[in-house]
């Protein structure tokens, strides 16, 4: 047990924390967006396949971490689109459309990979490129905060202020007053000419941008190579986190750092020898767990409104 | 054209499920009238409004706006071309202050954010101008339903719009609101506005409209002057023969009390009492209604009485034939042989997508009558429905046939026909006509007065009047939670009166009321 | 053309143009695409062994394809299938290893105890979303990387075999193999074991009062509950069952198809599953067509990849396409809408 404190009171493990968190963070805002704008994209976990694997390719073709990552989120954001249209045009069931990427990306992927890198299982032969680690100048000094916040990658940066830019987004601006009512009541947004089906389109593909950029973090930061099904169900995670957090973007932050911590919590416990195959559940009950508290609550609410009489 | 504001000409509208809503309409408006488009539900009305306000687009036919064949794609095209539209269901986001619902979709900006002082700046002027009192910072779910109407017409005459279309407007008013709106309309008639009222009320009509036009199973028959055409032709022209409003019930004596509803409180989540201190009884062959605005305690009311109560009941008790139902769920409930028509069909009342037949069994699947055991006998339940097909006179092709194809009149009889079949002790009838047409009212109202005769105790609420005066043997209003009338002779109740109780202006003394309880 | 041919057609179109689809990816990437397009279409049908594979494969496509139809059928979005079928072989696996039992009672005993595992996983998903409205595709899902965790789990732990090359489990006791039932395939018992349970589950919602409940629920869950069904008792039973299938198809997959268990990653059927429900538009008598047409070119793929230079992959992305097009109300729908108009026009 000494042990297990002393891998957790570690400025490593609080670092790892918002290492791990990054992707769950960019996905759930991607979520978020869609969600409020009354569209559940289920397809994040594929999109962010798709855009690890692109950001790996082109930064390989093009020996540029950056340009593999505008391509990364490009392709993330044209997933996205086909949703869309699929879903908004064609009036695809969302779930099932998301099913569709999902099932089209952990395949196509790996069909892609093999051709061009003749391997099915990672993109090791490819020489691709990695994003940048930032040191913050003065922070870095600073003990115990320095280690934790400072040498981070730049999309693990660019996350929070990912989550400062949705914030805004929501709260104070035309589009983000559009998305909300878009999703509270649609027949309201488009009686004043606010097209409901634009408006799902730009939340669509904001969640495909921000989904990107978690994709891209995972084959050009966390890990500098595509690995088949690398996202390992982070998409999902975000799914959680995001309904976890209320649809607000302060909860769901809060909810995708608490998912990062129980992944980094399951890679460093790895170490303790409890069986590797276990641990790696240990996320995903953690969401089982989060959904459950977060619906007892809300059914709680809902009975103390109807208690029978006599007992309240 | 001889200078028609806005004309449509042979429009015709098939909606995907095949509907075929309007067939070759023509409707021609003026400037600076108001103009009545009246007609049964399901005639047409709300298909070709929705056309004029670029909601749905014409499968055949065109519309033209100052004499200029215009295409309306979207509301925006609609609005940008000085068309507003006040729906029936309002399109307001609750969530949203009353200023941030006024510029929704036209913020003004500030910097990359939205400008929210001028955005209040902008209700206030509005509101000041068209002399419609708003508060801009308030909340809109916790406004007044009068006030979200006020909303509605700020928001379309801040859009620019000069023709306003105004879809059953007075369906949810009070008759004093009702007529404060009129005066409202009158006051922007004279700023030179044009008015398309959409309307099944032909007093109202009568009282404001110049011109009318009248739709019929989705055809347009020609406009008239309001002054040259009675009450009786319109409504003769709507539904093809004069409206019979009265049914001859004969006056029975009540039997046994079979609902009872005695000192019941009940307390909202914040504390808020939905109702407080309401008794009444209901006897076996009697009607008794309950008559309110909507939103005076007649949902918590029916939630209560058939097992979803929402709030704390903090007295008083409600049995049905002497067993405590509080604590029931609606399944035991209906097992004390107490039916219910709920107020949204849609909703609760049917499964679209099952068939007819699915529909017809769903109170009565379990009751071993059709077939024992675990399994269900396929010709009985098709000669069940058949029967209760024609009996109810439901107009389809088979009971095989999704109830999601049929008119809104013909899905409430196959509900009413479900809920009459079982031959219940009790009935409780929620808005059992809404949305439904003349036609088939009517005939739900026999339907509901025979099975009173045959003794079963009916609980109408309804914020239709005539219904309600029309069919109750006994009569309760509801208002703010709490009974303030209760009259043995509905019959002989004027409806300015009851609006009088309605809006709490009137109360009867605790001894009248206390009436209501019988034994 | 009437309009109410119009779903047929439409599925139909749907299949061609994901076919289309699949040539066109053939022709880009192969350098005899012709050929290779031969060898997908024609390959899973040329041999007794290749049909026999075929319907191999149709046979567990038809187990979670039948718990997923009773699950979409009930309006649950359930996609649990994936784990319940991996665990539910685990179970059935351990019980092959260990019990001694004849050669009748063995494999009976291993199905039934891998279907009532199933049953019981299914029903947290259930529950969580009776009692407390947990959104239960999230749950499902989060439910498949558990129980796949637990279940290699135990097959590293508990089963494994050390002598055996890669991670796999003791063999199973010959007694508790399904026996072959096509002399010259692999096609097993389960094939008719997988057939009783389509026609049960056809009786089951169309002739019982359960299914009835099931078919209520799903079509307007607030009609159910204000008819006086008890919805969430509903919910509950349909996991229970769709589980039960779900894990009586893991059981048969691995006593049919394995004499040693060695999954190490989840098999995928349970997705698949949903493809086939969507298929059969969750009908259970058409889930035996959709499963054997998915198996085709699933079978299609995998010879193409043998025996051509195009990965079978491929085949994801063509599965895509159908669900796409495939649960698109408005794919062609401009189609039936002038097939209405013409016969509004005839009445009207």
């Amino acid at each position: 047990m000494d042990s297990l404190w002393s891998v957790i009171w570690s400025t490593d493990f609080a670092f790892s924390i918002l290492r791990v968190t990054t992707p769950i963070l960019f996905a759930a805002l991607g979520a978020l967006i869609s969600n409020r704008a009354g569209i559940i994209n289920i397809g994040l976990e594929g999109i962010m396949l798709v855009a690890a694997l692109t950001g790996v390719v082109t930064s390989a073709y093009t020996h540029s971490a950056w340009v593999g990552l505008l391509c990364a989120v490009l392709s993330g954001v044209m997933i996205a689109g086909i949703l869309a249209f699929f879903t908004l045009q064609f009036k695809t069931h969302i779930i099932l459309g998301g099913i569709a990427i999902n099932m089209f990306a952990s395949g196509g992927t790996v069909f892609f990979l093999y051709l061009l890198s003749g391997d099915k299982g990672a993109s090791s032969s490819l020489q691709s490129k990695v994003l940048p680690n930032v040191d913050i100048p003065l922070l870095k000094d600073v003990p115990v905060l320095g280690p934790i916040l400072s040498g981070h990658n730049v999309l693990t940066y660019a996350s929070i202020a990912a989550v400062f830019a949705v914030y805004y987004m929501m709260k104070r601006t035309p589009l983000g007053l559009r998305i909300r009512s878009v999703g509270e009541n649609p027949h309201a947004a488009q009686s004043v000419g606010v097209s409901v089906v634009r408006t799902q389109y730009t939340a669509l593909l904001l969640s495909g941008l921000l989904a990107g950029l978690g994709g891209a973090y995972m084959s050009m930061g966390y890990l500098s190579l595509f690995t088949r099904d690398m996202t390992a169900g982070r998409g999902w995670i975000a799914i959680a986190a995001e309904s976890m957090g209320r649809s607000t973007t302060v909860g769901t932050t809060l909810t995708s750092f608490l998912f990062g911590a129980a992944n980094a919590l399951a890679n460093a416990l790895t170490v303790l020898k409890i069986p590797s195959e276990l641990i790696a559940t240990f996320p995903y009950a953690a969401t089982v767990i989060g959904l459950l508290v977060y619906a007892i609550g809300e059914s709680r609410k809902r009975k103390k409104a109807a208690v029978k009489p006599n007992e309240g | 054209m001889s200078g028609a504001l806005l004309e449509m000409r042979d429009v015709t509208k098939v909606y995907p499920n095949g509907v075929m809503a309007n067939y070759k309409v023509r409707f021609s408006l003026r400037e600076g009238e108001i103009h009545a488009i009246v007609g049964e539900n399901g005639a047409g009305k709300s298909t070709l409004m929705k056309m004029m306000f670029g909601m749905e687009e014409p499968s055949e036919g065109e519309i033209l706006l100052r004499g200029e064949k215009v295409k309306l794609a979207s509301p925006q095209d609609a609005i940008d071309r000085g068309i507003g539209m006040v729906h029936q269901h309002f399109m307001l986001v609750p969530s949203f202050t009353v200023a941030e619902n006024m510029v929704l979709g036209m913020e003004p900006k500030k910097g990359l954010g939205i400008h929210f002082a001028e955005a209040v700046r902008m209700t206030e002027e509005m509101s000041r101008k068209y002399n419609l009192a708003v508060d801009p910072k308030a909340k809109v779910e916790n406004l007044t339903v009068g006030m979200k109407q006020k909303v509605e017409i700020l928001k379309a005459l801040l859009r620019g719009a000069k023709i306003l279309i105004l879809d059953e407007p007075t369906a949810v008013l009070t008759p004093q609101e009702t007529e404060e709106l009129f005066r409202e309309l009158r006051l922007l008639k004279d700023q030179g506005h044009t008015i398309v009222f959409i309307s099944h009320k032909l007093k109202e009509v009568k009282a404001i409209c110049d011109r009318i036009t009248i739709m019929r199973a989705g055809r347009s028959e020609d406009a008239f002057r309001t002054a040259d055409v009675t009450e009786q032709e319109i409504s003769r022209l709507m539904v093809g023969r004069d409206v019979v409003l009265k049914y001859d019930k004969e006056k029975r004596e009540a039997g046994e009390t079979i609902l009872a509803v005695r000192g019941f409180s009940l307390a909202g989540s914040a504390g808020s009492r939905l109702l407080s201190d309401v008794g009444f009884t209901v006897r076996a062959g009697e009607i008794v209604g309950i008559a309110g605005v909507e939103g005076n305690g007649q949902t918590p009311l029916v939630e209560a009485l058939t097992g979803s109560l929402a709030g704390t009941a903090v007295g008083g008790s409600v049995t049905v034939k002497g067993a405590d139902i509080l604590r029931a769920d609606i399944r035991a409930i209906r097992k004390h042989g107490v039916s219910y028509i709920p107020e949204d069909r849609m909703r609760q009342g049917a499964a679209g997508e099952a068939s007819i037949a699915d529909n017809l069994i769903s109170t009565q699947y379990a009751s071993g009558k059709l077939g024992g055991g675990m399994f269900m006998n396929g010709g009985k339940i098709e000669r069940l429905a058949a029967s209760l097909i024609e009996a109810f006179d439901v107009r389809c092709s088979g009971p095989k046939q999704p109830i999601g194809m049929l008119s809104g009149g013909n899905m409430q009889k196959v509900v009413v026909a479900r809920e009459c079949s079982t031959e219940p002790d009790l009935l409780i009838a929620e808005q059992p006509t809404r949305g439904v047409d003349i036609g088939a009212a009517q005939f739900i109202h026999r339907k509901l007065i025979e099975l009173r005769d045959r003794g079963c105790a009916i609980l109408l609420v309804s914020a239709d009047l005539n219904e309600i005066l029309e069919l109750s043997d006994k009569l309760l209003v509801l208002y703010e939670g709490r009974v303030t009338a209760y009259f043995e002779e509905p019959s002989a109740v004027g409806e300015e009166e009851l609006g009088l109780y309605m809006l709490g202006i009137n109360r009867q003394d605790p001894e009248q009321i206390g009436r209501a309880v019988h034994r | 053309m009437k309009a109410k041919y119009f779903e047929p057609f439409r599925t139909l179109a749907v299949i061609l143009i994901a076919l289309v689809i699949a040539f066109v990816i053939i022709s880009l990437v192969s350098d005899r695409p012709l050929e290779t397009i031969l060898i997908f279409l024609w390959e899973p049908l040329a041999t007794k062994g290749h049909i026999g594979n075929l319907i191999e494969m149709a046979i567990p496509l038809m187990f979670t394809g039948l718990s997923v139809s009773l699950l979409f059928r009930a309006n649950l979005f359930n996609l649990g299938a994936e784990g319940i079928f991996y665990f539910s072989g685990v179970v059935a696996a351990a019980i092959a290893i260990h019990a001694s039992l004849n050669g009748f009672l063995h494999p009976i005993a291993a199905i039934a105890a891998g279907s009532v595992v199933g049953a019981l996983l299914s029903a947290i998903p259930g529950i969580l979303k009776a009692k407390w409205n947990a959104n239960e595709l999230v749950t499902s899902l989060m439910f498949n990387n558990i129980l796949f965790g637990v279940g290699l789990y135990i097959l590293n732990y508990q089963l494994r075999d050390a002598k055996a090359f890669s991670s796999a489990s003791y063999k199973f006791e010959p007694t508790a193999l399904l026996s072959r039932i096509w002399p010259g395939t692999r096609v097993h018992a389960g094939l008719i074991i997988v057939l009783v349970m389509i026609v049960a589950a056809h009786v089951f919602l169309y002739k019982t009062k359960w299914g009835y409940e099931l078919r209520m629920t799903g079509a307007n869950r607030a009609f159910a509950g204000y008819s006086g069904i008890r919805t969430a008792r509903v919910i509950i039973l349909t996991h229970l069952i769709a589980g039960f299938i779900a894990g009586m198809g893991g059981s048969v997959e691995v006593l049919g198809m394995y004499t040693r268990f060695n999954w190490v990653s989840l098999p995928g059927y349970g997705l698949d599953g949903a493809l086939v429900a969507m298929l059969a538009k969750n009908n259970p008598l058409s889930v035996i067509g959709a499963a054997l047409f998915l198996s085709y070119i699933r079978n299609g793929a995998d010879l193409m990849a043998r025996l051509s230079d195009v990965p079978s992959e491929m085949i994801s992305i063509v599965q895509a396409i159908i669900i796409l097009l495939l649960s698109a109300e408005q794919f062609l729908k401009f189609w039936k809408n002038r097939m209405l108009l013409k016969e509004a026009r005839k009445h009207g």
